[in-house]
């Protein structure tokens, strides 16, 4: 079906624009969707249990929800991807029935999906004009699509080099591409899954300042999230999802980000304590001039130096893709470096293996939980072995210790509130924030004098992100040194006892946890200013 | 935009260090090594006199030789495009000789090369169900479209020939042939020229003879499907979608392509080349259909398809290298003796090359392996058949060991897909 | 707090006839597609399998197929160690080939007491079936070259150096046109044992070794670190590394594993059989029925055991086919049928259980979290 091209102002009849701040009053037919009883069953959970929302023309319309709440069931839900089990959609004042994304595509629905989906290998103008592709006698015309992409580009100011390859764009750049092709399809309603989640704050704003462009050409914005101040910035109405079903829909400026968070959890959040400081001065892992300078390419790391000291956590602040992860790797010995040395105590590791570091005491809570973390067709039991597989109680000489090592995994379970029936059932059967709560406590069991935590509580409900906290708290109050690597900024500044930016692979910026404010460590990440 | 969104534009989110790429190497670029190749050619024949090496009947050969492997790997350049491996080729290479060399008895060559594809394509659409709908590893898959494909052709051919005039149960009787057809009026004066025996020029015209004259209509065949091949998948809306579903078939999907569609055609292309292929081996190569006829060329057009880079020119290129020991091989031992002298001498080339660049351990490992094939060289007269035999399987060997690191292939090789798995 | 599984001793009962599901499926799937392919070349299907079904329970053939079995077993095990780490050894042919000619040579070239001949003769077998795929592993580990790819190539060239050096040192076998390896004497021929009864022929003694090797597989796998490190890379790479495995280490090392098992498959031929020497007629392809096997008994030592003998029943009784003039590559298409309906089969039978264990997990966790009502809500 080849893409119209989306209308100009001057072309668009009466368009209601909307500012954000004034609650709008509009007759029915002003709305762009409407959801009604939509209902969605899977083996053994109700993703979505009678949700009703209706979201009018020319609104921004943002949809919150812990994780698992449901909200990304209901966005393939209307995006085609999923068929609901009960309920109707309407899109326009029509009632819809998508079979698959074209359909939703075909009646102006264009999703910008969380994860990007785009191929790395094909260029910029292969992404976006795959599936609508303009044919001239069966050749694809190239010449018409880029024209046709680059007024898009322009009237919505988002600006992309058609013939680059996607694998050399930023994810800023990434996520206009994916825009772009929502736009080049002629969607009128965009659903955004979570936009922001890798953009720093002064791109977050542009991000906003595209939605409003968006809003005056009349289209319609989903936009799902869960981070509640950047919500009330820039939605007009905010309906709120709690284990799968519609709890309120509200204005934004009649709420307050507190107010929403209980709506969400549905119960008082707990108050953050303020600590003392349990920072001793015994160093307990020391990083010195570690770089990493592939043959070809750009450093990787740039001299990194730093001290952890008993009782301490240090946190990390930056993009992702700034170097993060290679530092992690290169501490737990995944990784080459050029130069550099690490210390565990008074030994120097750098030569050493990933066992043998394990052994010595550095644990590992890994970003990619499912990929690095667990054996997901295994049962709990040797996952709890996974990492610690050389140590007690998990063997005994050459043997495996199975009933040792399943006792201790009962043991784990309950201290960490691992909802499980037992120790046999295969990790892939339990939800992301239970296989991240055995992963947390099989690594505090080692007795490990360092632990690495990247992104700790990524994709785990606010009940388990509250439990891992608390736990690493405990460590730390025992003596534990922590690195902390995360991207949520409200948990880097309420755990970290100091804070380090990390932009392009070198430490940019030494930051006092207690007195900075995301907007400065927001700065310091993309280097566009400077933090104290 | 804004001016600090140019200026963040670049900044953070820093894209990570870019793998290093092999570029596609320009024509400027393919013609100049193809150049060099024949200048080393001929000396290495003027050295040895093994001027075997460069005289038309080998080319002629190489090229013939060259399809068979060359359609196997397009074959599997098709599914693999798509996110298939597609291991099962030599299994439909086999079932395309068979079908070749029973329907061309019965009908004649033309319909033998098309139930040889049909035949070649049924075998992909196991393939394709196996792994497509039921998710099984495509590995697993393609080795028992390789047994199956070994046991099918035996069954048959025990009821289809055993009993008919020059034909067993392990042989199908002999075929009419496939005309040829050549370029008229330079085949003679470069016959002579080539007989003049001058350096470089008696091999260039040895070489362009051989791609001249007496080429198979079918070879033309196989020509134009690499070349279409290049226009389907680069040019148009079908090739594009069936490469983001090797790509990233969640991104597909997202776009409203049918993934599953898209995999399915692609294996059945891939099974329909490959029975192309081995039709091609039974009528134009062989004498009909023999047992044991295909060799491996399955495998090796594999080889050259990664050698290749999954892309039809390389492909074509890497085609072309191993049909061309096939038939030093098959017509002249003493001409793969010569080889020895090539390749070690290549070998210590590339380990100075190496060497310059501080690559120790790899300097040193290629300098010891060029001594050993140099030694060899001079040890000896000529190579004994049985040793001549390996010089296509040893070739992919070396290949795959310079070439399979810098490669890229399509990013959802190989991986399980299920619909809706996105997001 | 162990779930209210059905158990017998530590077998889960579920588990069990959800793992047997599988392959008797596929083994009724192929029954019938043979089945099918005899009806339309108009060969009478029970008739033939009656013959099939009468001759199989004769010792003699019974005695074949156990022998035939353990070939085919050792075979399964090669490649099953590389299955196990998501590595496709499908070199096993060439190395077994290569190995069982060399220990020939090697054997037939000297006379010790029988003890040390044999053990000797096992070792050089084991060795150079353990060097023959090291060669595909340094290439994987070193240049990235598949193994798919590597091995078969590798098979490739070890018929052309076997065939070569066989032509250097080969001696005429007695009484035909073949020719082979010295023999080798009787202080290196492998005891039978009269195992079937009604039967002269004996059963391989290496059928002792055999079983010693599956209990190795199973024991190394299932319960040592080395075990858990090999298995843990073949379910996931990125975690055995984040874990401290060397990945590259454990490839290398499965390899060899892998190639010298390898080596033993042409033992029992070699060592039990009349003639103990290693000439062109020497069994082949027992690779390929190895994987067939692997992928039936689903990695598993004993799963692997039926297998092996239910594919050597259907090779020793097909002898009948030819007599009642069936083709009897007829067994091939049966072979490769089961491979893939197998294979199929298997992945169907997964998904069911997937859907059924995240059903009876949210089941049972619903069941607990009414009956703490009062728990935490976190």
């Amino acid at each position: 079906m080849p893409a119209d091209l989306p209308l100009t102002p001057s072309e668009e009849g009466a368009v209601i624009a909307t500012s954000s701040a004034s609650p709008p009053v509009q007759a029915p037919t002003d709305t762009a969707v409407e959801l009604h009883g939509i209902t969605k069953r899977f083996p053994g959970v109700v993703a979505n249990d009678d949700i009703n929302i209706v979201v009018r023309r020319g609104h921004v319309h943002a949809i919150v929800g812990e994780n698992g709440a449901g909200k990304s069931t209901l966005m393939k839900i209307l995006y085609g991807m999923q068929r609901p089990d009960d309920g109707t959609i309407s899109v326009d004042g029509r009632e819809v029935n998508f079979h698959s994304p074209s359909d939703a595509i075909d009646a102006g629905v264009g999703m910008v999906h969380q994860h990007f989906m785009l191929a790395d290998n094909l260029t910029v103008l292969e992404n976006v004009v795959l599936g609508s592709e303009p044919t001239r006698a069966g050749w694809i015309d190239f010449g018409t699509a880029k024209s046709r992409i680059s007024e898009i580009a322009e009237t919505y100011g988002l600006e992309v080099a058609p013939d680059t390859l996607v694998e050399d764009l930023g994810v800023g750049e990434r996520q206009r591409v994916e825009i772009l092709k929502v736009l080049y399809r002629g969607a009128r309603i965009l659903i955004l899954d979570e936009p922001t989640a890798v953009l720093v704050p002064q791109e977050v704003d542009e991000l906003f300042d595209n939605l409003r462009e968006l809003k005056e050409e009349g289209l319609t914005i989903l936009f799902i999230s869960h981070k509640l101040d950047e919500v009330l910035q820039v939605a007009d109405e905010i309906t709120v999802i709690r284990r799968g079903t519609t709890v309120d829909t509200v204005d934004p400026s009649s709420v307050t980000a507190r107010e929403l968070a209980e709506l969400m959890v549905g119960s008082e959040l707990p108050t953050p304590e303020t600590r003392e400081s349990t920072v001793t001065d015994v160093p307990v892992l020391e990083v010195e001039g570690l770089s990493i300078r592939p043959a070809q390419s750009r450093p990787v790391l740039e001299d990194i130096s730093f001290t952890i000291h008993r009782g301490e956590v240090l946190g990390i602040a930056g993009v992702e893709g700034n170097g993060q992860a290679e530092l992690v790797e290169a501490i737990m010995g995944m990784r080459p470096v050029t130069e550099g040395r690490i210390e565990l105590g008074d030994t120097d590791m750098s030569s050493w293996s990933t066992r043998s570091r394990r052994e010595a005491g550095i644990g590992y809570i890994p970003e990619d939980r499912q990929r690095h973390g667990m054996l997901l067709d295994a049962p709990l039991w040797e996952n709890r072995m996974l990492g610690h597989q050389t140590e007690k109680p998990n063997v005994n000489g050459v043997w495996i210790d199975r009933a040792n090592a399943r006792k201790d995994t009962e043991r784990i379970i309950r201290e960490y509130d691992v909802r499980t029936p037992g120790v046999d059932v295969l990790a892939a059967s339990l939800s992301g924030g239970n296989q991240q709560k055995l992963i947390v406590g099989r690594e505090m069991s080692g007795e490990p004098k360092v632990l690495i935590a990247a992104h700790p509580t990524r994709g785990v409900d606010v009940g388990a992100q509250a439990a891992i906290w608390e736990h690493i708290r405990a460590a730390r109050r025992a003596g534990l040194a922590v690195l902390l690597i995360s991207a949520d900024l409200d948990e880097l500044i309420g755990l970290s006892d100091s804070l380090k930016v990390i932009l392009r692979g070198r430490f940019v910026a030494d930051v006092d946890p207690g007195a900075v404010t995301p907007q400065e460590l927001g700065s310091a990440m993309t280097g566009a200013g400077e933090a104290s | 935009m804004t001016a600090t969104a140019q200026a963040v534009a670049g900044a953070p989110g820093a894209p990570p260090a870019p793998k290093r790429r092999l570029a596609r190497p320009g024509w400027p670029t393919v013609l100049l090594a193809f150049a060099g190749f024949i200048v080393v050619l001929s000396v290495i024949a003027a050295i040895t006199g093994a001027d075997q090496l460069t005289s038309s009947g080998t080319v002629g050969a190489a090229v013939a030789l060259a399809v068979p492997i060359g359609m196997a790997g397009l074959g599997g350049l098709w599914s693999e495009r798509a996110g298939v491996v597609n291991i099962g080729l030599e299994g439909m290479l086999i079932l395309g000789t068979w079908g070749g060399g029973w329907a061309g008895y019965h009908w004649g060559p033309w319909v033998g090369v098309l139930v040889g594809a049909l035949m070649g394509a049924a075998g992909g659409l196991l393939h394709a169900i196996a792994t497509v709908t039921f998710g099984v590893d495509h590995i697993v898959s393609g080795v028992a479209i390789n047994i199956l494909g070994l046991g099918v052709t035996q069954y048959l051919s025990v009821i289809a020939f055993e009993g008919t005039p020059g034909g067993g149960e392990s042989q199908s009787p002999p075929i009419g042939d496939i005309s040829e057809v050549s370029i008229p009026g330079i085949g003679d004066p470069l016959d002579e020229l080539q007989d003049k025996g001058w350096f470089l020029v008696s091999d260039v015209a040895g070489i362009v003879r051989g791609l001249t004259v007496g080429i198979s209509l079918l070879t033309l065949v196989a020509i134009l499907l690499v070349v279409g091949t290049y226009y389907v998948l680069w040019r148009t809306a079908f090739g594009l979608r069936l490469r983001s579903c090797g790509e990233s078939p969640v991104a597909a999907e997202s776009l409203g392509v049918n993934v599953y569609l898209m995999k399915y055609a692609a294996v059945l292309v891939s099974g329909g080349l490959a029975g192309f292929g081995g039709a091609y081996l039974a009528l134009v190569l062989g004498n009909g259909y023999r047992e044991g006829q295909t060799g491996g060329r399955g495998f090796i057009g594999l080889a050259a398809m990664i050698f290749g880079n999954w892309r039809p020119g390389g492909l074509a290129a890497g085609a072309g290298l191993f049909g061309y020991t096939d038939a030093l091989q098959l017509r002249s031992s003493e001409a793969v003796h010569a080889l020895l002298l090539l390749v070690g001498v290549l070998l210590v080339v590339v380990s100075i090359w190496l060497a310059v660049r501080r690559r120790v351990v790899g300097a040193a490992v290629t300098f010891v392996a060029g001594v050993v094939f140099l030694v060899w060289y001079a040890a000896t007269d000529t190579l004994p058949e049985q040793i001549t035999n390996m010089t296509p399987y040893v070739t992919t060997l070396l290949v795959l060991a310079f070439a399979s690191q810098r490669l890229r292939m399509p990013a959802a090789d190989g991986l399980p897909y299920r619909r809706g798995q996105g997001g | 707090m162990s779930t209210a599984t059905a158990r017998f001793g530590r077998v889960d009962v579920r588990r069990l006839a959800v793992s047997i599901a599988a392959p008797a499926l596929a083994i009724l799937f192929s029954l019938i597609v043979t089945g099918l392919v005899l009806v339309s070349s108009g060969d009478p299907v029970w008739s033939t399998l009656e013959q099939v079904w009468e001759y199989a329970k004769t010792p003699r053939v019974i005695a074949l197929s156990v022998n035939q079995g353990v070939t085919y077993y050792l075979s399964a095990l090669a490649v099953a160690i590389g299955f196990r780490m998501n590595l496709f050894n499908i070199g096993v042919d060439g190395q077994y080939r290569l190995a069982a000619f060399s220990a020939a040579v090697v054997g037939g070239s000297f006379s010790l007491p029988k003890p040390l001949h044999i053990t000797i003769i096992v070792l050089v077998a084991m060795l150079v079936g353990a060097m023959w795929a090291g060669i595909a592993a340094a290439l994987k580990v070193t240049r990235g070259v598949s193994e798919v790819i590597s091995t078969i190539m590798l098979n490739a060239i070890a018929t052309s150096l076997i065939a070569f050096m066989l032509g250097k040192v080969a001696v005429d076998v007695a009484g035909s046109n073949n020719i082979g390896t010295d023999p080798i004497d009787e202080t290196g021929a492998f005891p039978g044992i009269p195992l079937i009864p009604d039967s002269e022929l004996d059963v391989y003694g290496f059928i002792l070794v055999a079983i010693a090797a599956g209990i190795a597989y199973s024991v190394v796998l299932g319960r040592t670190r080395f075990g858990y490190d090999l298995r843990a890379t073949g379910r996931s790479e990125p975690a055995a590394v984040a874990s401290g495995v060397s990945v590259k280490r454990m490839v290398l090392i499965s390899m060899l594993l892998s190639g010298a098992v390898a080596g033993l498959v042409g033992m029992p031929q070699l060592l039990g059989g009349d003639s103990r020497t290693y000439s062109l007629d020497f069994p082949a392809g027992l690779g390929f029925t190895g994987i067939a096997i692997a992928l039936l008994g689903r990695n598993n030592a004993v799963g692997m055991a039926f297998s092996a003998l239910l594919f050597s029943f259907l090779d020793a009784s097909s002898i009948i086919l030819d007599i009642n003039d069936i083709s009897k590559e007829i067994v091939l298409i049966m072979q490769g049928t089961i491979v893939l309906s197998v294979v199929i089969a298997y992945e169907l039978v997964r998904r069911y259980s997937i859907v059924a264990e995240q059903r009876r997990v949210s089941r049972e966790l619903a069941a607990q979290r009414d009956v703490d009502a009062e728990g935490v809500p976190a």
